[in-house]
């Protein structure tokens, strides 16, 4: 019983987003169509659909964050809910009030679902153990665990560019170690069969035992990069200087900054990509973060569409009503 | 009170004894064996047909939480706990608050315990004041005041000059040292074992060499000051062969398990269980069968229960937030009879991991021959049950084992021939 997936119903619906891994191929094509269909929801004049109208959305960040934070809400607003978010720093669980006492007040104000940013691994799966039946629990990043929408929407942007997951060879480079995001694509991309996932950074930098979860490891850049179909460039924190993990960032950007020249070895229409914000100069280059082959903002505007698919998802609207709905407006 | 206890299978692994027969206890003392005592008279007789008749448990590890963490437990309610369960000594570890570092605080425990009446408490001394790694605690007057040993608990000495002159000088008191072995840079913010579960959930980790390299250190110490010296609740396979090969070569050294080490692995942490996080960490699978079989060849004599009872809210937190450790005087008995089931022991084997083997550590003795003091544990072996949150006894009902089914149940505790504890009378 214990081990159950938490994030799925009896039927095998999603009923919380927690973590890619156990999640069914089909489930992560289906949350992909279902972003296709929202994706033109921007363009329109009236941004809105009223899919979550009457809904409640607490946007529950224990960690700072710009990006995911702006674009969750965007997407809950873009679907009609009401949005609420909670400034944690300046709220009770400094004075002590635990995490779950305040998650029972903010269920007595009848909401309908928490999307969660924590700083330790496994927060999301706690607060969706202890929520009320009717609560969805979206994971919006917790340690180094999980950030499955944003692997999610890397899935969604790769399969805008290219046609087929399977034969593609994709290397993602950098912190490993430390990268929820890296861990949410290494299951998506491993789920949805692609041929070669390669991880490339030094050994500091690379978990032991990261092969189990079906990944080659690359100590070399060139190597790493050779005919691949996407690149994916994670963020290197800058304390990572202090935990002797590595001597400077000028090195790490000789060895392992994305150039022009490094990239040359990879497949001439490859695809580069960063989950954001970018440190230019120490792990990609300004020109190749700007440059033709760089999705990077694409990938941004993808995040709106693919956080709306799983917010209507996970409240239970079948995707099919969304799109003849949407298209009314 | 003279206590008669009828038709039991007497098994004192400490005489070799394994037989049916009568046991007679009065003023605290076994009088008899067998054939009733010419003139005894039992004001009580136990019934103990079909029942295994053994000394009280000795478990070397259970934080009572008393002074300073009341509120999680205290003395009276966990060696009350520990009545139920067969345990009539138990061994807390110094990391107190106050320190167990002058007699004061060990006076403290001690005078708790005999008020409360349900289990001896021994107390290890502080190794260094206030475990800070830097001056030597007391240990001439810890060892008056009582103290069976010396013990940093689960704060490392870094400064390995230090750890010398702390063995050289335990080893002047006679006094043996509890070690922990674990480095604490290797283990440094980590709450899982380094390997495929902490890569899949983002659990910071703890690698093996943590264990080990501190291991390989504290060994050399060992011999260079000739200490008498104990390793607690030892994790790796790695571990227990750099163990072994020390006994090989005439180090005297011992070492225990604690009883969910033998059982759980680091697959067992799930989803994010905060019951299955403990220190050291679950391992895998390799290193409990390595635990098992260290266990069978007597490189580690003993069993612990590492008993951490802890209030709800410490397991209510995310895994890496939350506190370590099992409430586990409850299932200390039932975990070792299933290695008996799973014919990793044998039963008598069995027992003296849990009684003699652990005595004998602590300074002390655990027989039933005549003369021996009457701690004796009663329990039927066929029983089955099931640990729930309302048959526990403990004030912490942390335990990954809730929703067990076990086999054999303790019927009744004497502690000095005082019935402690039965399920009926």
């Amino acid at each position: 019983m214990r081990r159950r997936n938490l994030q799925l119903d009896a039927q095998g619906h999603l009923r919380h987003l927690l973590t890619i891994e156990g999640l069914k191929r089909q489930q992560i094509v289906d949350i992909l169509d279902t972003a296709e269909s929202f994706i033109t929801v921007g363009d329109q004049q009236v941004r809105k659909v009223p899919l979550l109208r009457g809904k409640t959305v607490v946007n529950l960040f224990f960690e700072a964050s710009t990006r995911t934070l702006t674009t969750f809400e965007l997407a809950a607003k873009r679907l009609s809910a009401d949005v609420l978010k909670i400034n944690i720093n300046t709220s009770a669980t400094v004075k002590g009030e635990s995490l779950l006492d305040m998650l029972q007040n903010l269920e007595a104000m009848q909401c309908d679902m928490f999307v969660v940013r924590h700083g330790d691994s496994g927060a999301a799966h706690l607060i969706a153990q202890h929520v009320a039946p009717h609560i969805s629990v979206i994971n919006a990043g917790d340690g180094r665990h999980a950030h499955p929408t944003q692997a999610l929407l890397d899935m969604f942007t790769i399969r805008r560019h290219k046609s087929e997951f399977a034969p593609l060879t994709v290397a993602i480079v950098g912190d490993i170690m430390h990268s929820r995001v890296a861990r949410s694509q290494i299951h998506a991309l491993t789920t949805l069969g692609i041929s070669d996932l390669r991880v490339v950074a030094p050994k500091t930098l690379i978990p032991t035992q990261v092969e189990g979860l079906g990944v080659h490891v690359y100590h070399n850049m060139k190597e790493g990069l050779h005919d691949a179909d996407v690149v994916i460039m994670l963020r290197l924190q800058k304390e990572r200087m202090q935990g002797a993990l590595l001597p400077s960032e000028q090195e790490y950007f000789q060895d392992y900054g994305l150039t022009n020249e490094k990239l040359a070895v990879a497949k001439p229409n490859v695809l580069v990509m960063h989950p954001g914000p970018i440190n230019r100069g120490v792990e990609i280059d300004s020109e190749v973060a700007d440059g033709p082959r760089s999705v990077i903002l694409e990938q941004v505007s993808n995040g709106i569409a693919v956080r709306m698919a799983v917010m209507s998802m996970v409240l239970g609207r079948p995707p099919i009503n969304t799109e003849s709905e949407g298209a009314a407006q | 009170m003279k206590i008669s206890i009828l038709g039991g299978r007497l098994i004192d692994p400490a005489n070799g004894l394994d037989q049916i027969t009568d046991v007679h206890i009065a003023a605290g003392k076994i009088i008899g064996l067998g054939n009733t005592p010419a003139g005894f008279e039992a004001g009580q007789c136990i019934n103990a047909n079909g029942q295994i008749v053994c000394p009280g448990l000795v478990d070397l590890r259970a934080c009572l939480r008393e002074p300073s963490q009341e509120y999680k437990a205290t003395i009276a309610s966990e060696t009350c706990a520990a009545a139920k369960s067969g345990i009539t000594t138990l061994v807390c570890p110094p990391d107190t608050d106050p320190v167990a570092d002058t007699p004061a605080v060990v006076d403290l425990i001690h005078h708790r315990s005999m008020q409360a009446g349900f289990a001896r408490v021994l107390s290890l001394g502080a190794l260094t004041q206030n475990l800070e790694g830097k001056q030597l605690a007391e240990m001439g007057a810890l060892k008056a005041a009582g103290c069976v040993g010396v013990s940093n608990a689960h704060t490392a000495v870094k400064n390995t000059q230090v750890m010398r002159r702390a063995m050289e000088y335990a080893s002047s008191q006679d006094l043996p040292v509890f070690l922990h072995a674990e480095d604490p840079s290797l283990a440094n913010g980590g709450c899982a074992h380094e390997g495929a579960v902490s890569v899949r959930l983002g659990l910071p980790g703890i690698p093996e060499i943590a264990e080990s390299i501190a291991v390989a250190r504290e060994l050399q110490l060992i011999e260079q000051t000739g200490v008498r010296a104990h390793f607690c609740q030892l994790s790796s396979e790695r571990a227990v062969k750099m163990i072994a090969r020390a006994q090989h070569d005439g180090l005297s050294v011992t070492a225990d398990v604690a009883a969910h080490q033998l059982f759980l692995t680091e697959m067992d942490i799930g989803y994010f269980d905060s019951q299955c996080h403990v220190r050291p960490p679950l391992r895998t699978q390799r290193d409990r069968d390595g635990l098992r079989t260290a266990l069978k060849r007597g490189t580690v004599s003993s069993i612990c229960s590492d008993h951490q009872p802890h209030d709800t809210a410490a397991k209510l937190a995310p895994f890496p937030s939350s506190a370590p450790g099992i409430s586990a005087l409850e299932t200390l008995l039932p975990l070792v009879l299933r290695l008996v089931d799973e014919d990793v022991l044998s039963l008598p084997e069995a027992i003296a991991c849990l009684t003699c083997h652990p005595a004998q550590i602590v300074g002390m003795g655990s027989h039933l021959a005549v003369g021996d003091c009457a701690d004796v544990c009663i329990f039927d072996p066929e029983q089955y049950w099931e640990l729930t949150t309302e048959n526990m006894v403990s004030q912490g009902h942390n335990s990954p084992f809730l929703g067990w089914e076990f086999k054999g149940r303790v019927t009744h505790t004497l502690l000095a021939g005082h019935i402690v504890f039965s399920t009926k009378t």
